[in-house]
């Protein structure tokens, strides 16, 4: 496949950045997104020019690592996939493919498509775990979970915490990522201690970091390499609207 | 569950968002009234001005003539500055969280009455204004008569004053549009929205706003039309 990238280049967070076009060639149709990117790097790397800095790690689908805005969606144009489970097949031969970082203001650029996502880690800090000591694996009666609420709680822990849902958000905001959290721990009986203090905290925090209001325009779950559904952020509404009056 | 306490409402995106779903449902549970009321021109003059005269004893005789009125107009200025400004200040925090802006934006997958949430609603706040400076004040009717609402609609929407039925038409619809985003939202806000009653809420929206933007477009467009003279 032939390609021509418009790729966005910048070198710090003070530098103002730019659109920068390149072509690849003989790429193939199995590669992934990324090793597509990895192609068009060692060419950079070998005729002396800063290969394009991007974030990857597992290159599994599963540890959060790599974003990227492909074409104005953020993990690219398939559903529930993140950008390194993309593959190059999804595009047509001879296609203009326009690549960006996620844009946030909590998510600042550090260099070329890498961002700072360390905003995700404060909301977790202000109460995305549990106090409960959990020592080794208890026995599997010892605490009765119903079969729905384990389900559900499982789909919101699927969040790999990427930042796609503020990526694609009109408005910037953190809520399904926030949502799915505040979910996956409510849900569980070892979550409730501290679910109030647990919504009104990272919501707080959220709104302190500067990400947007939700407006339920549902950018987010489309976006979603994991599918989280809409219906955490009611579930979140309505844990912080009965915590903050308590 | 409680009531969350005012001031946390104000500062939380969560609870502006709480604040603008349950003004915004008193506004929807009065429009209904509205629409309902205006209805009734179609039973000719008598009734439509009787009807708009009986508005003004309401609550008689506890209250004196017309203060029932006051009261729910205070009310209704009351929840739309408070959905306004919480709108606006949710677009402004909007705009803060995204200071670059993408180079390539894809097609939004977002509905259409989603997306015109924010120009809908100027264009209904500036329709509010106009609406009242017509038919509640009279100012810009051509009629504007005090007490014979019915002569100052049949004056409003003469035929040779097109294009302010066209005006109408044009608000309306966008208030439609308002309604079929808001409704859903507004559940989804307060936190009532059950995922397994997600078609039922939205043919339920979908017909609530044509039902209101049916209802109230059919007076001005009847009065254009000569229907109603």
């Amino acid at each position: 496949m032939k390609l021509k990238l418009r790729i966005w280049r910048q070198k710090n967070a003070a530098d103002k950045g730019r659109m920068v076009t390149y072509e690849v060639d003989d790429i193939s149709e199995d590669a992934s997104f990324l090793e597509m990117l990895d192609v068009l790097n060692e060419r950079l790397a070998v005729e002396g020019e800063e290969p394009v800095a991007f974030d990857h790690d597992c290159r599994e689908g599963i540890c959060g690592m790599c974003s990227l805005v492909i074409n104005g969606q953020p993990h690219g144009p398939e559903r529930n996939t993140t950008t390194c489970q993309l593959h190059m097949r999804k595009f047509k031969d001879g296609e203009t493919i326009d690549i960006e970082p996620w844009r946030a203001k909590a998510f600042p650029v550090v260099k070329d498509l890498v961002v700072d996502r360390g905003a995700f880690d404060k909301i977790i800090e202000a109460g995305g775990y549990i106090s409960a000591s959990t020592g080794t694996a208890p026995d599997a009666h010892a605490t009765p979970v119903p079969k729905a609420d384990a389900d559900k709680a499982f789909v919101a822990a699927e969040c790999i915490g990427c930042g796609a849902c503020v990526a694609a958000c009109p408005n910037g905001s953190a809520a399904l990522f926030m949502s799915a959290k505040i979910s996956h721990l409510g849900l569980l009986p070892q979550g409730q201690p501290e679910r109030d203090d647990r919504v009104v905290n990272m919501v707080r925090t959220h709104d302190d970091l500067d990400f947007g209001g939700c407006t339920n325009t549902g950018e987010c779950t489309v976006a979603c390499p994991k599918g989280i559904p809409l219906e955490f952020i009611g579930r979140m509404n309505k844990d912080w609207l009965s915590a903050s009056g308590k | 569950m409680a009531i969350a306490s005012i001031p946390s409402l104000y500062r939380s995106t969560v609870g502006k968002k709480a604040i603008m779903a349950v003004t915004g449902v008193l506004m929807v549970l009065w429009l209904i009234g509205h629409m309902v009321g205006n209805l009734k021109i179609f039973f000719g003059l008598e009734e439509f001005n009787g009807y708009a005269a009986w508005l003004r004893t309401l609550g008689a005789p506890a209250l004196h003539e017309g203060w029932f009125l006051w009261v729910m107009r205070f009310g209704l200025l009351a929840a739309v500055v408070l959905h306004f400004s919480t709108a606006a200040e949710l677009t402004v925090r909007a705009k803060r969280a995204r200071p670059v802006k993408y180079q390539h934006r894809a097609k939004v997958n977002g509905s259409y009455a989603a997306r015109t949430m924010r120009w809908g609603g100027v264009i209904i706040l500036l329709f509010i204004v106009w609406h009242i400076l017509d038919l509640t004040v009279g100012t810009v009717n051509p009629h504007g008569v005090h007490g014979e609402a019915y002569q100052n609609v049949v004056a409003g929407f003469a035929p040779d004053r097109w294009y302010i039925t066209l005006f109408y038409v044009l608000a309306v619809v966008s208030l439609g549009f308002h309604l079929r985003h808001g409704l859903v939202s507004a559940v989804q806000t307060l936190g009532l929205k059950n995922p397994r009653q997600d078609k039922a809420l939205n043919v339920i929206a979908t017909g609530f706003a044509a039902l209101i933007t049916v209802g109230f477009l059919i007076v001005p467009i009847s009065v254009t039309l000569g229907v109603v003279d």
